[in-house]
């Protein structure tokens, strides 16, 4: 019998649910069966509820499986897994399945594909092309390319990567460096783990391209403690990276040299931003920095540096290869691209799903979400992670562009989406928010540090009930004016954008506040 | 060099293979916790000597950071997520029934200093929450009857 080639993820959301468990019992039981198999660990297509996904590779293309528990194997394999025949968990081609056909995946096109630190499949997919051709250009050229592609940060703040780029390239220095965030700190995000697990190179050739363009000869990754897997597959990446010629010495041929490494984060919410991020990368305690300087001319050690997120680096490979217009086309207004977008929580099929800018939230929710896990209706969408706002189901049809969002007073940050059911309570959700924000201060300013604490105080006064209506609206009033002081007293977004959360929800939901009268909407949101 | 390893010292060896990192402080730390388990006081004061940092240099890192512990970790510990994502699908209650299950109902560690069940704010899984992570294992999908499984796995070993 041939060889039938097995796929079993093992990005960590399938490694959580059990894949490593699969993987050996396919193992064992084929030879106990005298099937012989060749098990690839792939990554992860983002089909997260099917995860384990098991995939096979049949005359047909590969047919997919999910979610396979241990248990399932013996009955899998007598139905005929190897010759991918029906059985109650086939979810037949895996490319068919319309959550994954209809997404538009440029950045994502590789992620579960192949064995992810495997150069061979990297390059057979297109890997290191947009590497090549920016080692022919000279640095101007190359940010030419990604300013006329429209991209802008994906960490959150959406500024243009280009202009970004250029001011790191015309800032004086011998030593400049490029520093990828990783820290991806925000809940309902997973797409920065999704691609350093299931497509580590195209981080890593992302980063050299920017290195390429702003004449930076060192680079560091920042990736958060929680993640294990994905320091382990950077690391193993690099190395084989560095052997093959596309970092080190002479990158991809250029004559140029830039050397990467990893640094582990140690568990600080405030070092997702980013001069917090460069003074725990210089080995202090994670504050952040005052603006200006900017990082751009006097970043790590003081010196310019790049700062980009890890979906913004992953972007560039494709510009590269197949120009700024091929990737411009895609999106809305100023927000040009794709967007790998995150659909957590309370949801029927979370994963990840990447489009261009311009799909609704109503498209996400239901379209690809299919509503909640539960089956209870949806009470409250969050966007943008702990400091995104709560986004009312009057504006589920806007399309998503960081303009629109900024119009209607919420964000779209990282992308993450996360869904709650009707049994959440929002000023709970308030509360933990401001909790949230007391925990991970940095400290500088009073705002954020005290009135994160004063804020739990005052949701707990406004929902003990009991009090007496004008003291309520008194209440009320003062974490009105608490969030004002918030906005325009705080250095960072941590302080600054607590409030949007806290608000939508007060505004949104005045009953899960035991508010008899309506809140008056006043502020944004 | 050739030390036999019941001489090596792990701080010494950690330091020296630093020498030449540049702020190498996060580095230094996270290596001294792995090999363990947390930062000794006497650690804190060669790492400031290493470094040519003051005391309360090394020591305000160490405070600031979540991730290390001045203390000894307990046998086991048990990180559940409690950010939004996790909170949607039940996290608040899987909390507490785990610190009900390893005898953490009222501290963060059990009396028998076996266990500890500590807040985390996401692990990346938040579209298959509840998650945790055991001894740096993750799971998802998490109920309190595969909780039960995991903590009878735990109970039997020494
Ligand atoms: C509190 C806080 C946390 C942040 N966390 C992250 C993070 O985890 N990852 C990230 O890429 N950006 C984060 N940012 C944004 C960064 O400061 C910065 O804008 C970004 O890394 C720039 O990269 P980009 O232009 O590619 O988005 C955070 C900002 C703040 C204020
Ligand atoms: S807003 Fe908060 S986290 Fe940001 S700098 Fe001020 S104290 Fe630090
Ligand atoms: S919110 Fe719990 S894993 Fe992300």
């Amino acid at each position: 019998m041939k060889e039938v080639t097995v796929y079993v993820p093992k990005d960590s959301a399938a490694l959580a649910v059990g894949a490593n468990e699969v993987a050996a019992a396919l193992q064992v039981q084929c030879g106990d069966r005298g099937l012989p198999i060749r098990i690839v660990r792939n990554g992860s297509r983002g089909l997260l509820w099917l995860e384990p996904l098991v995939e096979v590779a049949t005359t047909g293309g590969r047919v997919a499986y999910g979610p396979v528990t241990v248990d399932d194997v013996p009955g899998l394999l007598d139905a005929g897994l190897l010759e991918g025949a029906p059985h109650a968990l086939c979810q037949g081609a895996v490319e068919a399945i319309p959550y994954l056909a209809t997404q538009e995946r440029l950045t994502f096109a590789r992620v579960g594909v192949n064995d992810p630190l495997s150069i061979t499949d990297y390059e057979a997919l297109d890997g290191f092309s947009g590497l090549r051709r920016a080692a022919t250009l000279d640095s101007t050229a190359i940010i030419e390319e990604v300013t006329n592609s429209g991209l802008r940060g994906r960490g959150g703040a959406a500024f243009p990567t280009g202009i970004k780029w250029k001011t790191v390239r015309l800032a004086e220095g011998p030593q400049k460096y490029v520093v990828c965030n990783a820290d991806e700190g925000d809940s309902g995000t997973f797409s920065d783990r999704m691609t350093m697990e299931g497509d580590p190179f195209m981080l890593i050739e992302g980063m050299a391209i920017t290195a390429l363009a702003a004449e930076a000869t060192e680079g560091y990754i920042y990736i958060r403690s929680e993640y294990p897997h994905a320091i382990a597959s950077m690391n193993e990446a690099i190395a084989r990276a560095e052997a093959a010629g596309f970092l080190g010495d002479d990158v991809a041929g250029s004559g140029k040299s830039f050397r990467l490494s990893v640094r582990k984060a140690a568990g600080a919410y405030v070092c997702g931003e980013e001069t917090a991020m460069l003074e725990s990368i210089e080995g202090k305690r994670g504050i952040v920095r005052s603006k200006p300087p900017l990082p751009a001319l006097q970043g790590l050690f003081g010196k310019p540096t790049v700062i980009n997120n890890v979906i913004t680096f992953a972007s560039v490979p494709i510009i590269l290869s197949r120009g700024a217009e091929f990737y411009r086309d895609y999106g809305v207004g100023r927000s040009r691209g794709t967007l790998p977008l995150q659909l957590a929580g309370n949801i029927k099929y979370g994963g990840l799903i990447e489009k261009a800018f311009g799909v609704t939230l109503r498209q996400l929710i239901y379209e690809y979400g299919g509503g909640t896990r539960s089956g209870r209706p949806v009470k409250a969408v969050q966007v943008g992670g702990p400091l995104g706002a709560y986004v009312p189901e009057s504006q589920w049809d806007v399309p998503l562009d960081y303009e629109a969002y900024a119009a209607m007073g919420a964000a779209i940050g990282h992308g993450g989406i996360v869904v709650h059911d009707d049994t959440a309570n929002l000023s709970k959700l308030a509360r933990y928010a401001m909790e949230y924000c007391a925990i991970e201060s940095c400290g500088k300013c009073t705002p954020c540090r005290i009135g994160s604490t004063r804020g739990v105080e005052v949701i707990d006064r406004i929902t003990a009930g009991g009090t007496a209506v004008a003291s309520q609206s008194e209440q009320v009033e003062l974490l009105r004016s608490l969030c004002d002081t918030m906005l325009n007293g705080s250095l960072c977004a941590l302080g600054a954008m607590i409030p949007f959360p806290v608000l939508s929800a007060l505004n949104q939901y005045p009953a899960d506040f035991r508010i008899v009268e309506p809140a008056h909407p006043r502020a944004a949101s | 060099m050739a030390a036999s390893p019941v001489e090596v010292d792990p701080v010494t060896v950690v330091l020296e293979s630093h020498r030449n990192t540049p702020g190498a402080l996060l580095p230094i730390l996270h290596e001294i916790q792995d090999a363990l388990g947390y930062i000794p006081r006497d650690a804190v004061v060669r790492v400031a000597d290493a470094m040519n940092l003051s005391r309360a240099e090394v020591h305000g890192v160490v405070t600031y950071y979540h991730d290390f512990r001045s203390e000894p970790p307990a046998r086991h510990v048990v990180q559940v997520c409690r950010a939004e994502a996790c909170q949607s699908v039940g996290a608040e209650a899987l909390i507490g029934q785990v610190r009900e299950r390893l005898g953490c109902a009222k501290q963060e560690r059990s009396a028998d200093g076996r266990y500890s069940v500590e807040p985390v704010y996401c692990l990346g899984l938040c579209a298959s929450g509840p998650s945790l992570m055991i001894d740096e294992r993750l799971h998802a999908r998490m109920t309190q009857e595969k909780f039960e499984q995991l903590a009878s796995r735990m109970e039997k070993e020494s």
